[in-house]
């Protein structure tokens, strides 16, 4: 359950969100829309946790070390192989059976093969697919996802649209330019100014 | 405890691998040092003392750890990964411990070079020296891993963290250059391990607001 109230946000004098109130259940979807610059990213950052409020409270009662995070960045080690990546965050996220876990969603999009080569011989497509296992492989309960369509092929797009379509019981908040690939699975919208 | 030294296992593992496949690090390290010590030698003139060879590897060995120090997080924060680290349930502070062994371990290795370097150009290498050398390397490790994350959020991070990190060193200077020259190198040897016992609790224990907002 997220439940934000006055939420804003300033860099310095810039104000990027400001008074935002918000209340999304357990289990609930929320698409957030708005142009350029509106605030999803820092608003997905601020519920990661990976940004303080300036002003206003926010809630989150779901376990913040099973928070799945996808951002602009896929936050993975380009040295590290798809594997050891996957590996190292599943040692730091106690992902119990982390060997199969791993091969299970390296497989589910494609990059099974691709196990062994350094992320930094990926395309931004395969980058997007493996930080998709990375933010998958802990099964979170609060799944956050930043343009998560962004360099997709046909392929990993339809790969993603079923883990969404599968994501029941999951608290899920995905920001989009590209709102009608979400707004099937959304339960709530927010549009950002 | 092994769930977290199991993290700081893995950690540590990670920065080591990616230094084996990058060599980002520790050649720029060994060529630096070498570099220094050769120019130290011809700088001084020929019957310049004991003390003052003592006090060149010194600042040799610091300006040399500050390579290492300036990159340890630049990666890190460059390709994103600390968010995924921090958004990670572990214990924030195994990051900082991971991070601390990898930069002992690149410290070890220009030492690896640096001292038998010295002993050609200069004079012996006592047990003085090496034990000196090595309660210091713990000090530099734990407090520049700390300063190093901090000064990698800045745009001037390569300026930010010498000015950070030097004042903070001079204890190590001082206790480092004592326990290679004095007549009772045991006091500073403990002076040595006080520091890195204070700077290391120190450390790991604020690292998390260094990391967080």
């Amino acid at each position: 359950m997220i439940r934000a109230s006055g939420l804003g946000r300033r860099f310095g004098e810039r104000r990027v969100l400001s008074g935002l109130d918000l209340s999304l259940d357990r289990g609930g979807f929320l698409l957030v829309t708005g142009p350029n610059g509106a605030g999803k990213t820092t608003l997905l950052r601020l519920l990661a946790g990976l940004l303080a409020p300036t002003e206003g409270a926010l809630e989150i009662q779901e376990d913040r070390g099973r928070t799945g995070f996808l951002g602009h960045e896929p936050l993975v080690y380009r040295e590290l192989t798809a594997l050891e990546n996957l590996d190292l965050y599943g040692r730091l996220y106690r992902v119990s059976e982390r060997r199969e876990r791993t091969g299970m969603l390296l497989e589910r999009f494609g990059l099974w093969d691709a196990r062994g080569e350094l992320a930094s011989t990926f395309s931004r497509g395969m980058l997007q697919r493996l930080a998709l296992c990375r933010t998958l492989l802990h099964d979170p309960e609060l799944l956050l996802l930043d343009e998560p369509f962004s360099a997709l092929d046909a392929g990993g797009a339809e790969l993603l649209q079923a883990e969404l379509a599968d994501a029941a019981g999951r608290t899920v908040v995905v920001a989009s330019h590209q709102p009608d690939r979400i707004a099937p699975h959304a339960t709530h919208r927010l549009a950002l100014a | 405890m092994t769930g977290y030294l199991g993290d700081v296992a893995a950690l540590a593992r990670k920065d080591l691998l990616v230094e084996l496949r990058t060599r980002d690090t520790v050649p720029a390290m060994l060529l630096f040092v070498v570099a220094a010590l050769v120019v130290f030698h011809f700088a001084l003139p020929a019957e310049s003392s004991r003390l003052a060879a003592s006090g060149m590897l010194w600042i040799a060995l610091l300006f040399t750890a500050l390579l290492a120090l300036v990159r340890a997080f630049v990666g890190e924060r460059d390709q994103g990964t600390l968010d995924g680290l921090i958004l990670a349930p572990c214990d924030r502070s195994a990051i900082w411990l991971g991070k601390t062994l990898s930069v002992l371990a690149f410290l070890l290795f220009a030492e690896a070079v640096a001292l038998p370097a010295f002993a050609l150009f200069y004079e012996d290498v006592t047990w003085e020296l090496v034990a000196g050398v090595a309660l210091a390397n713990v000090g530099i490790a734990a407090v520049g891993t700390l300063l190093g994350a901090m000064a990698a959020a800045a745009r001037a991070r390569e300026l930010l963290l010498p000015l950070l990190f030097l004042p903070v060193a001079i204890p190590l200077v001082v206790g480092g250059v004592g326990a290679t020259v004095a007549d009772d190198p045991g006091r500073y040897l403990a002076f040595l391990a006080l520091y890195d016992l204070i700077f290391a609790i120190l450390s790991w224990a604020s690292f998390e607001y260094v990391v967080t907002e």
